[in-house]
């Protein structure tokens, strides 16, 4: 099962996913942003970071990256695409996901660990996820709080995208609209969201739930591989 | 030719070497070493080279007292950054900075550029950056000044850092009168790097072509080492903000990743970041190195301005550059690493034979100068150094002022006095600061600074690496050379309570102007002392630095000799963490209290009486205490240890409970009067707690190493119980008549309610 992970230039937790995804037992390699190749990934990871520095919005520019060409006709094959952080304000950037990620209501970087519940167990990237699991996972981000309008938002949780949401007892770290964390496309193949699964990789780290997310991508997109071929 | 148009307004009368802040005897020395007189583009490189911040004109002979070789050291002093040996063949580099005075003019980009210097000093020894530490000191919260200031140095520092993808993982955030207009902004950074790939700093091989690559020069940080690092502050340093550098987080990711892969790649024979006084110095201290020359061609180096002046060009201290040596069939493989990172790069000189580095623009020769004179045979200054005038003899380490007890007589009682201490700003929570900070990034970071050392997984090995940064100014005050030689020991300990070994260390000496006699004897008092502990503690330092003129008028900031100790655990399954881990175990305490309360946060809190002298520095126990910690960790014996330091025993062990949520209920032995043995922040002591059945062990160890050990009771649920009992708290109690002064009991929450919300009070962000 094949991931790629990609790094802008200003990509930092690039060698971060590559590390968490090796150990959910993908064949893991980095593709480079200016490349439109996925080198056969079966999944692409978009990593956190500040892809080209983000000093206009976060994640504005990379959508223009020649990868992104090829990672929007594989979404648009079904492909599965994971956006962690920075990779998930890239998505929603590029349109690939709905809603953005504006300045966290406290205006400040915010790093720390949450909780998330996780709304639904049927998608590809949850469906490792025991019942009634939380997921303690480290976030660390500027901006991460969650907008769409009010109208849109409602047809976003009929659709059953709004994947994760913060939890008690730290609760929601940077004002996104109803605790969202992430989401999924309206295909339940894209996803992105804040929160750092792939720090929260081995126990020595203080957690490992983000395995849970890690293996189900990389469980699902072998099986989806194996179906389609 | 025009000279710095900023800072300060020149006056018309001064001559030339005089605004550039030389002096005549300077001046003399140049035209000695060079034979003739400078031109004035040669003024301006030994301006810079030959200021404080460059030269280490007035500390570099102290410097030589320090320890600096040992089995484990792969690099020592002299070099971009320090580096030991940490097993399974790889090195760690590490070295801390300042980045004072920008700081103190613009807060921001000061601390941010402070972040990229440092980075860019261990990315010069090949190494990939893997941690960060801060170590920050301000003056009085309440005030406006001093708030802007922490706000503006704290997101400073994580702008750069956050967005590089280093995480900051420790430091130190104190505040004291003494640093109102001089704040102090000290990083720390430690890297990685195979044994075999320590790059080079050295320009070697006449031919070999030199390569500036990275943000094109401009014409920000002109005169930064001269004019802002080496000056005090007066009415006038409003005007220096131009000589403040401003930095760009994004380029210096793509300088850090284009750097690691030229040296991965072999393609580099020497490389040294840009920093203070630029392109000069980078080119002067490499072909010193190397024992070779450098021929510069100015009109090779990228802009971003145009119109620059030659002396602009070779003093500019824009960010994110650094000048690589390479040989030139090597030349296009290198060029296209910049492109593909979208660095511009440039040939801008080549190595020479002759030993000087020559400036050229338009085949003109502009400057000739020997690069030993503006480098290592720079000016040294024979420094006069006078203790302060004392209105009445200070009171010697150790002396007990029995007579003073601070409980009883101000009719407090210890819980209050706790709860009070948890409040301060130096010692509650540093949640406001590292919640700015991304921590975890990297997929490392095993324990964050903010509860003791840092510790670092290293991938794909059993070892760990555990880092810590301390100092000691409040103490300094009172006596320079044991505070410098207490926070060694201190940095130390914080490294040693994991379990682990510590290798090296490194300094940063943060003194007032060192022409002033009592400034310069608390600097050389300082390295006195932090030579004694590092000697005794067989500890080698491996580099530093030196930030002196931290003062303004009338006010010169408490000594500090800020200490940074890298050490390795070499199996992170004994790793030995600092708070309590399960109810029951017994909690004990290893050295014992000593006198003395001056310059401790409880003097600082209730006063202290003038009689009561500083406490006492027992190396040699403090070096059995080190052995009878990585003993107790080989064992397996202990649950946790933890430091007791600033407000202490009774703090370190509130630490310990706030940390973990566990309390305890302990009964503690005092000899002396209550304030010293709960609140006193003498050395050599640690709070273990371990399961009932090890404590045999554990007594067998401490008694085979001479290390008091002491069964205090044990870990309990949600409050914190501590009864004192013997000779102090007899008195207290029978003075008193009720037992108030002798018995804490205090619920958790109540002193988390304190400990959490100290800093965000004493910055006025809530009540």
């Amino acid at each position: 099962m094949r991931v790629g992970v990609v790094v802008f230039p200003g990509s930092n937790c690039d060698r971060d996913a590559l590390h968490a995804a090796r150990l959910a037992g993908a064949d893991a390699q980095l593709l480079w942003h200016a490349e439109p190749d996925l080198h056969g990934a079966e999944a692409v990871i978009l990593p956190g970071g500040f892809a080209h520095g983000d000093y206009l919005r976060a994640g504005a520019i990379a959508r223009f990256s020649p990868i992104m060409g090829v990672v929007r006709e594989h979404a648009a094959r079904g492909g599965l695409v994971l956006g962690i952080c920075n990779g998930f304000q890239v998505l929603t950037e590029a349109g690939l996901l709905p809603g953005v990620l504006r300045r966290n209501t406290t205006l400040r970087f915010e790093h720390g660990w949450v909780r998330l519940s996780v709304e639904r167990r049927d998608t590809p990237f949850t469906r490792g996820v025991p019942e009634g699991t939380t997921l303690r996972l480290p976030i660390a981000h500027g901006e991460g709080s969650y907008y769409l309008p009010d109208v849109q938002l409602d047809a976003l949780e009929a659709a059953g995208q709004v994947l994760f949401r913060y939890a008690p007892p730290e609760g929601n770290p940077n004002g996104s609209l109803r605790d969202i964390a992430g989401v999924v496309d309206d295909g339940g193949r894209v996803c992105g969201l804040m929160p750092h699964p792939e720090r929260a990789s081995e126990q020595i780290l203080g957690s490992d739930d983000g395995m849970l997310l890690l293996r189900s991508l990389v469980e699902s997109a072998a099986w989806h591989e194996a179906l389609v071929g | 030719m025009t000279v710095v148009a900023s800072p300060p307004p020149p006056s018309v009368e001064q001559p030339l070497h005089r605004r550039l802040g030389l002096t005549d005897d300077e001046l003399e020395a140049i035209q000695t070493r060079l034979g003739r007189r400078p031109n004035d583009l040669e003024l301006a490189m030994f301006s810079v080279m030959w200021s404080e911040h460059c030269s280490y004109k007035s500390s570099r002979s102290l410097l030589r007292q320090l320890p600096s070789s040992g089995p484990d050291v792969l690099a020592g002093p002299g070099e971009n950054a320090g580096a030991v040996r940490i097993g399974g063949g790889l090195a760690a580099c590490f070295k801390i900075e300042s980045h004072n005075h920008p700081s103190a003019v613009e807060p921001y980009q000061g601390a941010a550029t402070g972040v990229g210097g440092i980075l860019r000093d261990i990315v010069a020894m090949g190494a990939r950056p893997v941690a960060l530490l801060d170590a920050l000191k301000f003056g009085d919260p309440a005030k406006a000044r001093t708030r802007a200031l922490v706000r503006g140095v704290v997101r400073g520092v994580g702008g750069y850092g956050n967005c590089v993808g280093v995480p900051t993982v420790g430091g130190e955030l104190a505040f004291h009168p003494s640093y109102a207009d001089n704040p102090l902004v000290n990083v720390m950074c430690v890297g990685l790097v195979d044994e075999g790939r320590i790059a080079s700093a050295a320009a070697t091989g006449a031919g070999n072509l030199a390569v500036l690559y990275g943000s094109p020069t401009g014409r920000d940080g002109i005169g930064g080492a001269s004019v802002l690092a080496s000056a005090s502050f007066d009415e006038g340093s409003a005007q220096m903000r131009p000589s403040v550098q401003i930095g760009d987080p994004f380029a210096g990711k793509l300088l850090i990743e284009a750097s690691l892969e030229l040296i991965e790649r072999g393609l580099l024979v020497g490389l040294q970041d840009l920093g203070a006084a630029g392109l000069t110095c980078a080119a002067a201290e490499m072909a010193d190195k190397g024992g070779s020359g450098m021929r510069v061609d100015l009109a090779a180096v990228p802009r971003r301005e145009e119109g620059m002046e030659p002396f602009e060009v070779m003093i500019s201290e824009s960010q994110e550059r650094m000048l690589a040596v390479v040989t030139p069939e090597r030349l296009d493989e290198v060029l296209a690493v910049c492109a593909r990172w979208g660095l511009p790069a440039a040939v801008v000189g080549t190595v020479a034979p002759d030993g000087d580095v020559v400036v050229v623009e338009d085949g003109r020769e502009l400057a000739r100068v020997p690069a030993r004179a503006l480098a290592s045979e720079a000016v040294v200054l024979e420094r006069v150094g006078h203790p302060p005038v004392r209105s009445r003899p200070a009171p010697a380490p150790g002396v007990p002022a029995l007579a003073h007890d601070g409980l009883p007589e101000r009719g407090m009682d210890p819980g209050a006095v706790l709860q009070a201490l948890l409040g301060m700003a130096n010692l509650g929570s540093r949640a406001w600061v590292t919640a700015q900070y991304d921590e975890t990034v990297g997929t490392d970071t095993v324990a964050g600074g903010a509860r003791g050392a840092a510790v670092l997984r290293l991938k794909g090995t059993p070892r760990a690496l555990v880092m810590a940064t301390d100092s000691l100014p409040g103490l300094a005050l009172h006596d320079p050379r044991l505070a410098a030689a207490m926070a060694v020991a201190e940095c130390t300990r914080n490294v040693a309570v994991t379990g682990a070994r510590p290798l090296g260390l490194t300094n940063c000496l943060n003194f007032g102007d060192p022409g002033v006699p009592e400034a310069f004897w608390q600097l050389s008092e300082s390295v006195r002392g932090l030579a004694e502990a590092a000697t005794a503690l067989g500890l080698p330092v491996t580099g530093g630095n030196v930030s002196l003129y931290n003062e303004s008028v009338g006010a010169r900031i408490a000594p500090t000799a800020q200490i940074g100790v890298v050490g390795v655990l070499d199996d992170i399954a004994l790793l030995v963490g600092p708070y309590f881990r399960n109810e029951g175990d017994v909690v004990a305490l290893l050295g014992e209290a000593g006198p003395g309360l001056s310059g401790s946060q409880y003097e600082a809190l209730a006063g202290a009486a003038p009689e009561d002298g500083p406490p006492l520095l027992d190396l040699a126990r403090e070096v059995a205490l080190g052995r009878l910690l990585r003993r107790a960790s080989a064992e397996r014996l202990l649950s946790s240890a933890q430091d007791v330091a600033g407000g202490g025993l009774a703090v370190a062990i509130a630490e310990c409970a706030l940390w973990s949520g566990l309390g305890a209920d302990l009964v503690v032995p005092v000899a002396l009067p209550p304030a010293v043995v709960l609140f006193g922040e003498s050395p050599g002591r640690v709070v273990v707690s371990l399961p009932a059945e090890r404590w045999p062990d554990l007594a067998r160890l401490a008694a085979g190493l001479r290390v008091p050990c002491r069964r205090l009771g044990s870990v309990a649920a949600d409050r914190l119980r501590m009864r004192l009992v013997g000779v102090g708290a007899t008195g207290a109690a029978e003075e008193r008549g009720a037992g108030v002064a002798d018995e804490m009991d205090e619920p958790l929450a109540e002193l988390e309610r304190a400990w959490r919300g100290a800093l965000p009070r004493a910055l006025g962000e809530a009540s």
